[in-house]
């Protein structure tokens, strides 16, 4: 039955895909270029890094853009069909359980995380940008990381009543997480408390999982690889749970 | 709140009637910040601030000291907080000037009924400049406020540039209140959310002009932002040039350009 929801969201996907490819897509590239050529231009003349910026940056904007996917897609449109169109309200009576309703808002976007993470990585291959033949594997941790945001931002938007609250999450979570998650710089730069936010936050974990995937300088132990997919799993899970909860309430009640 | 002046009949008296009915407009949005939306707004100052740290701070700890026009080296925190500076005067403006007033202008139909009262589109034009405006200078005024804190210019070099910095503002604020005017639906927003982030990225902002190809650097100088970083990254760290006199007339005529399509796209829109 969540298959009948990921196929209503792929129908209306279809009507407005051309807006999705410029923001998931031709942003993370204009950045790609913006960032890694031309301020690794500079950074690269330091040499403090000791591997080139624009292939350090390229799994950071990889992971950090299914965060910006991830929780476009689980904002505005989840509360539209709560409150705007209320498409739920019929879906309920369809009637759909509440497993597969959040089950199949969260099958598309793994739709969508992987074809991005698909199309990115092919296009950074070609300014030269991945080196390892684990590049495929970057791919799935994307689908994870996908998951691990979603499902929580899901239950946000199950449980606030005005739109007006996706703003500050965006401003407060998604955009300092992205600055201060390894995606620029390395963390050993900042003090110890710092670094912790980072640690706490899922896309730290992806990044360094996607870098590894992508760079051979910066494999990771397996041990040290199972701790950071399960740290993954752990979001998505407990997401999920709390999803789950949110939605019962707001709908069957 | 009433602005209350008087010149009388004749042209003093018309300009005067004008301002006061642009001042409505801005009173209403005053008015209408009685909700959750002023958190949004405070909201809006962090945005530059998280990127000084993260960039400016984090990234530039990797990066050697960069020259400035006049031949000085400089820290990579000098050099980007004027860019993030100029770039956050430019975001907050195009934010209310286009999001905001599209909203009251094809959603909310706002100006359908502030148009029946003599307010004409000239003056809703003006008076949704000035709350962009009155709100971009906040931004900019706290933003200045560390800059000195962080020993990233002075106070003296701060009071000068924030002029400049409301320049900026009131330049995208006229350029997206005219661009709002041709936009059919919230799609086309995409296109130009799209746009301003590669201003953004590409506008002289995080290296300076020379690192980029000579086909980029003339494409960059015609670009507007590029003109809003050059002028507050001179002010800001007082490598004054003559340059900075052409920067701030192009600016200039971004606003007078601006508003004169801004007011008559709206009179063809609204006053059918």
């Amino acid at each position: 039955m969540a298959l009948t929801v990921l196929e209503t969201n792929l129908t209306a996907y279809r009507r407005v895909w051309r807006g999705s490819v410029l923001s998931s897509f031709v942003l993370p590239i204009l950045f790609v270029v913006g960032f890694g050529i031309v301020v690794g231009n500079i950074v690269d003349a330091g040499g403090r890094l000791g591997t080139p910026y624009l292939d350090y940056i390229v799994p950071g904007m990889l992971a950090s853009s299914i965060v910006n996917i991830a929780f476009g897609e689980s904002a505005w449109p989840i509360m539209s069909k709560f409150k705007w169109i209320r498409l739920y309200h019929g879906w309920v009576a369809a009637p759909l359980r509440i497993a597969d309703i959040v089950g199949g808002e969260l099958l598309f976007l793994l739709v969508r995380v992987l074809s991005t993470a698909t199309v990115f990585l092919l296009v950074t291959s070609a300014f030269g940008a991945v080196h390892s033949w684990w590049a495929p594997a970057a791919v799935l941790v994307c689908g994870l990381l996908g998951l691990a945001v979603a499902a929580p931002v899901l239950a946000f938007a199950a449980n606030v009543q005005q739109d007006g609250y996706f703003p500050l999450l965006m401003r407060f979570v998604v955009i300092p997480m992205t600055l201060f998650a390894e995606v620029f710089f390395p963390i050993s730069r900042l003090s110890e408390p710092l670094r912790w936010l980072a640690y706490v936050s899922p896309l730290w974990h992806a990044v360094v999982l996607c870098r590894a995937c992508t760079l051979p300088g910066f494999g990771l132990p397996w041990w040290s690889v199972l701790g950071h997919l399960a740290y993954l799993a752990a979001w998505a899970g407990t997401g999920f749970w709390l999803a789950l909860v949110a939605y019962r309430r707001r709908l069957v009640s | 709140m009433a602005v209350v002046t008087s010149f009388g009949p004749g042209v003093y008296g018309r300009l005067d009637a004008q301002a006061r009915r642009s001042g409505a407009v801005t009173r209403r949005n005053i008015a209408a910040l009685r909700s959750a939306y002023w958190l949004v707004l405070i909201s809006g100052f962090f945005e530059p601030l998280l990127y000084l740290f993260s960039i400016g701070v984090g990234v530039g700890g990797l990066i050697d000291k960069l020259p400035l026009p006049d031949g000085r080296l400089v820290s990579y925190p000098v050099f980007v907080a004027p860019a993030m500076l100029a770039s956050s005067a430019m975001s907050g403006a195009l934010s209310e000037s286009t999001f905001n007033f599209f909203g009251k202008m094809k959603e909310m139909r706002l100006y359908d009924g502030v148009l029946a009262t003599p307010v004409r589109p000239m003056e809703v034009a003006f008076g949704e400049l000035m709350w962009a405006m009155a709100r971009g200078s906040l931004y900019s005024a706290a933003f200045l406020v560390i800059m000195v804190l962080m020993g990233l210019t002075s106070a003296g070099w701060a009071l000068l540039t924030f002029p400049a910095a409301l320049l900026i503002g009131f330049s995208f604020g006229a350029l997206g209140m005219a661009l709002s005017t041709f936009m059919r639906s919230w799609q086309d927003f995409d296109i130009m959310g799209t746009m301003q982030f590669a201003l953004f990225l590409f506008s002289a902002t995080f290296a300076p002009l020379s690192k980029y190809p000579l086909f980029a650097r003339v494409l960059i100088e015609a670009t507007p932002l590029y003109h809003g970083v050059e002028l507050t990254r001179g002010l800001a760290t007082g490598s004054l040039h003559w340059m900075l006199l052409a920067h701030v007339a192009y600016l200039l005529a971004m606003v007078a350009v601006g508003i004169y399509i801004a007011g008559r796209r709206m009179g063809r829109l609204l006053l059918k």
